[in-house]
C-alpha cells in the first residue's frame, strides 16, 4: 500500500467534513469504550493480567531468536514450513512463489494486517489471481476499492447505507437494508468461494513456539474456512508474534477480546498446527508462516522496543480522541492511530510522517487501555525528539524553540516580554476575549482568546507582597 | 512581619505561563488556599516555564535549560506547588527523565520531582484538606484535565473540595476524563482537529446544564472558554483554585467585566 501519511493534514481536515465518516465513528466510538470499560470492570485481575502480559512480553522481547527457533522447528516437525521475510518484498515473494507453484486461481484471505502492511493483495492480483477476503469487514471495503481504516474493524468508517449502496452494486438487486440480510448476502457469496479456494491466507494472532501452533481468534468463523478448506494455508505474521506457550497465548487471549471488542472472549478462537494428518477429516494440503521482519528488528534493541510488545487489539485507537475525529484513513498507511503513528514513521521512515507523531494531544488516553502497556505518548514524543534532532521538522518550528529557548533562560526578560503580552492583549480585547489575532490564527480561527487582565501575576504580586 | 510563631511548611508557588500572563487571580487564589493550610508561601522571582513545551517539540535540550533554570530556583524550598497538572507533572514525571544520563543533575531532579504537587493533590493528599469554606452559587461541572489525571492521579481531590463548597452544586459532565483538544500547540498546528475535539467537550459541558465549568489547567480552560465564548455560550469558566479560595466573583476566563455581578 503506498504510503500517504504526508498528506495527514489535508485528509484530516476532509474526514471532518464528511458526515457519514462522522456518523459511522460516533456509533463506532461509544460501543468500544463503553464495553472495554464494562469488561475491565467485571474482571478483578484485570489491571493483574496488563501487568502480567507486559512482563512476559518483555520476557519474550529479550529471548525473541531463542522462542522463533524453537517455534521453526515445532512448525517443522508438525510438517510445516516456515519462511523468513526480511521486507515486504520478500515476503510478496515468498506467497507469490508458493501460489504459482500450486498454479493457483483463487486465493482466500482471512483478516490480516501483515498482508496489508506486505501490499499483498495488489501483488496477488497483478500476477491474475482472483483475491477473495472473507472478514465481513474486509469484504465491504475490498469492494469499496479501499484500505482498511481500523486493525480491527476495518470498515468501521462506512454505514449501513453505503454497505447497502456496495453489495448492491456488486451483487445485484433487490437492494438489502437489514443488517441481517446484508450479512446473509455476504456470507452466500463467500462460501462459494472458499470451496474454490487454492489457497487460504490468514495472520496470526500468536505463534505457539512450544507446539508450532498459529492461533486466529475471529467473530465470524471465516478464518476457520479460510484455513482448513483451501489445499494451501499460508500464515502472516511479524516476527514478535511467537509466544513461548499455550498457556502464555491464552494469557494474551484473556486480555485481547476484553480489550479489542469488550468480549469475554471472540467468538472462534482457532489454533492451527501444521498441515492435514492422514487421518484428519480435513486441513489443508501445506502449511506455510510466513514471519515479516519489516523494520521489526531494528526496533528490537532500540527505545522502540515497547512497540513490539502491541497484540493488535484497537483499544488505542478506540480511544484515542484524535482518531475519533478523523478516523483511520487519515493516517494513510496501513495502521492508524497511537500504535500507527509509532510504526508508520518506524517502518516507513521519519520524514514520510512528520504529522502522525505530532498530531497528538500526548493526553495518555491511549496508554491508559493498553493491554500491554505500551507507553504510546512517551514513544511518540521520542519520535519527536529524533525528527527535531534530524532536522525533519519545520525550520519555523525550530526557529521559534531556539528564540523560545533564549527569552525563558532569561526571566528578567522573560517577564518584560510577558508583561507587554499581556498588556498589548488586555488593550486589543473586547468583552473579555480577542476574536481575531493575526499571529495566531491557529487559536483564533477555532475559539476567542480569552483576555489578560493587564498585569501580570508577578507584577501584581510583588507589588502586594513586595518580595523578590 | 514574623510575628507567627508556626511554622508550615515553606511551599515555593510555581506562576505557570499562562496563569502569569492571562489569569493572575489564579496565583492570588493558590496562594490564599495554601496559606489558608498554612503554608508559607512565596513566589520567587526568577521563574520561568517548566519547559514543557520544548519537551513535547522534541527539543530536550532546550527542555534541560528550563528544568536546571527551574531546580535551582526551587530546590530549597519545602514543596514547590503550582495550579496546573500539566506543569506539575513535567516536573514530577520528566525531570528525572530527562536527565537520566547525568549523575550530576539527575540526583538534582530526583529530589525536585518528590516535593513538586499539583495545587489540589498537594491540598488533599499532603495537607489532608477535606473542607472549604467557600461559596459558590451555582451549578458546576468539572473537566479532568489529562495530565493531571493520568499522570498525578487527580481525580477525587478537587471533586472533594468543590463538594464542600456552600452553595454549590456538582454535576458530571459525559467524557469528561477526555481530552479537550488544546494539547498545547497541538491546537495550533492542528486548528481542524483540534476544533472538532473541543466541540465535543462544549456539547458535553452544555448537555449538563451547569452554568459554571472548572478544572485544574489553564491550558485546557482557556481552550474551552474560547469555544464556549466564540459560539455565545453563557457559560462561566474558572480554575477550580478560584472556586475554592472564594476568588470566583469576578468575571470567569474570557468573561467581560460587565457579565459578573
Amino acid at each position: 500500500m503506498e504510503i500517504r501519511s504526508k498528506e495527514f493534514k489535508e485528509r484530516a481536515v476532509f474526514a471532518i467534513h464528511d458526515a457519514s465518516l462522522q456518523q459511522a465513528l460516533g456509533k463506532a466510538r461509544g460501543g468500544f469504550v463503553g464495553k472495554r470499560a464494562q469488561q475491565a470492570a467485571e474482571l478483578p485481575e484485570f489491571e493483574q493480567l496488563r501487568e502480567e502480559a507486559k512482563n512476559t512480553k518483555n520476557h519474550i522481547l529479550d529471548n525473541l531468536d531463542h522462542y522463533l527457533e524453537r517455534y521453526e522447528a515445532a512448525v517443522t516437525a508438525a510438517g510445516g514450513h516456515v519462511h523468513w521475510a526480511r521486507d515486504a518484498k520478500e515476503a510478496r515473494k515468498i506467497i507469490l512463489d508458493i501460489c504459482k507453484r500450486v498454479d493457483a486461481k483463487t486465493v482466500t484471505k482471512g483478516k490480516s494486517m501483515v498482508s496489508e502492511e506486505i501490499g499483498l493483495n495488489e501483488a496477488l492480483i497483478e500476477h491474475g489471481m482472483e483475491v477473495v477476503e472473507t472478514d465481513l469487514g474486509e469484504y465491504i471495503i475490498q469492494l469499496a476499492h479501499e484500505p482498511p481504516s481500523h486493525i480491527i474493524a476495518p470498515a468501521v468508517h462506512k454505514t449501513k447505507d453505503q454497505v447497502s449502496d456496495l453489495f448492491e452494486a456488486a451483487h445485484g438487486g433487490p437492494r438489502k437494508t437489514e443488517v441481517a440480510d446484508l450479512v446473509n448476502e455476504a456470507r452466500r457469496v463467500l462460501r462459494d468461494k472458499y470451496f474454490r479456494a487454492d489457497v487460504g491466507i490468514t495472520g496470526g494472532n500468536f505463534l505457539v513456539a512450544e507446539t508450532g501452533s498459529s492461533i486466529i481468534v475471529t467473530n465470524e468463523g471465516n478464518g476457520d474456512l479460510t484455513q482448513t478448506l483451501a489445499k494451501v494455508h499460508i500464515v502472516t505474521s511479524g516476527i514478535e508474534r511467537v509466544v513461548p506457550t499455550l498457556d502464555d497465548a491464552t494469557l494474551f487471549l484473556r486480555l485481547l477480546a476484553r480489550s479489542a471488542t469488550g468480549q469475554e472472549t471472540e467468538t472462534y478462537t482457532t489454533i492451527s498446527t501444521g498441515p492435514r494428518r492422514a487421518d484428519d477429516i480435513d486441513g489443508p494440503e501445506e502449511y506455510h508462516v510466513v514471519l515479516v521482519d519489516n523494520g521489526r528488528s531494528k526496533m528490537l534493541g532500540g527505545r522502540f522496543k515497547d512497540m513490539l510488545r502491541c497484540i493488535r487489539c484497537g483499544a488505542c485507537m478506540n480511544h484515542c480522541p484524535v482518531y475519533g475525529a478523523v478516523g483511520g484513513h487519515a493516517y494513510g498507511w496501513v495502521y492508524p492511530g497511537p500504535m500507527g503513528s509509532v510504526l508508520t514513521p518506524l517502518i516507513k521512515g521519519l520524514d514520510n510522517a512528520y504529522d502522525l507523531p505530532n498530531a497528538c494531544t500526548l493526553n495518555g488516553r491511549c496508554a491508559s487501555v493498553c493491554p500491554v502497556k505500551i507507553p504510546l505518548p512517551d514513544l511518540l514524543r521520542e519520535l519527536r525528539h529524533m525528527q527535531h534532532q534530524q532536522d525533519i521538522t519545520p525550520a519555523m518550528q525550530r526557529r521559534a524553540l531556539k528564540v523560545w529557548r533564549y527569552i525563558a533562560t532569561r526571566p528578567k526578560l522573560y517577564h518584560a516580554l510577558e508583561q507587554v503580552g499581556a498588556r498589548f492583549l488586555s488593550a486589543i480585547a473586547k468583552d473579555g476575549s480577542i476574536r481575531r489575532l493575526p499571529l495566531a490564527s491557529g487559536w483564533t480561527d477555532v475559539r476567542d482568546l480569552p483576555a489578560p487582565a493587564g498585569r501580570t501575576f508577578l507584577e501584581l504580586w510583588q507589588g502586594k507582597r513586595g518580595q523578590k | 512581619m514574623t510575628e507567627t510563631p508556626i511554622r508550615g511548611p515553606r511551599v515555593g508557588l510555581f506562576a505557570t505561563c499562562l496563569m502569569n500572563v492571562f489569569r493572575p487571580n489564579v496565583g492570588f487564589s493558590a496562594a490564599k488556599l495554601l496559606e489558608d493550610a498554612g503554608c508559607t508561601v512565596e513566589v520567587p522571582a526568577n521563574q520561568t516555564c517548566c519547559g514543557q513545551p520544548g519537551y513535547n517539540s522534541g527539543d530536550y535540550e532546550a527542555a534541560r535549560a528550563l528544568a536546571r533554570q527551574v531546580i535551582e530556583t526551587f530546590e530549597n524550598y519545602d514543596y514547590i506547588v503550582g495550579p496546573s497538572g500539566s506543569c506539575m507533572a513535567t516536573i514530577r514525571h520528566d525531570y528525572p527523565v530527562l536527565f537520566q544520563d547525568d549523575p550530576v543533575w539527575l540526583p538534582r531532579a530526583q529530589a525536585l520531582s518528590v516535593k513538586s504537587w499539583e495545587l489540589l493533590s498537594f491540598l488533599a493528599d499532603v495537607l489532608g484538606a477535606t473542607t472549604s469554606d467557600a461559596h459558590y452559587d451555582g451549578t458546576v461541572t468539572y473537566h479532568d484535565s489529562c495530565s493531571g489525571l493520568r499522570g498525578l492521579g487527580i481525580k477525587g481531590q478537587p471533586r472533594t473540595l468543590l463538594g464542600e463548597v456552600d452553595g454549590l452544586k456538582l454535576k458530571e459532565m459525559e467524557d469528561s476524563e477526555v481530552c479537550c483538544g488544546f494539547g498545547g500547540t497541538f491546537c495550533i498546528k492542528y486548528p481542524e482537529i483540534s476544533e472538532k475535539m473541543v466541540e465535543d467537550k462544549v456539547r458535553n459541558i452544555l448537555a449538563t446544564g451547569a452554568d459554571t465549568v472548572v478544572g485544574g489547567d489553564l491550558g485546557c480552560l482557556m481552550n474551552i472558554a474560547g469555544r464556549l465564548k466564540r459560539i455565545n455560550a453563557p457559560v462561566k469558566v474558572f480554575h477550580t483554585a478560584e472556586v475554592l479560595a472564594g476568588l470566583a466573583d469576578g468575571p470567569g476566563l474570557a468573561g467581560a467585566a460587565k457579565e459578573s455581578d
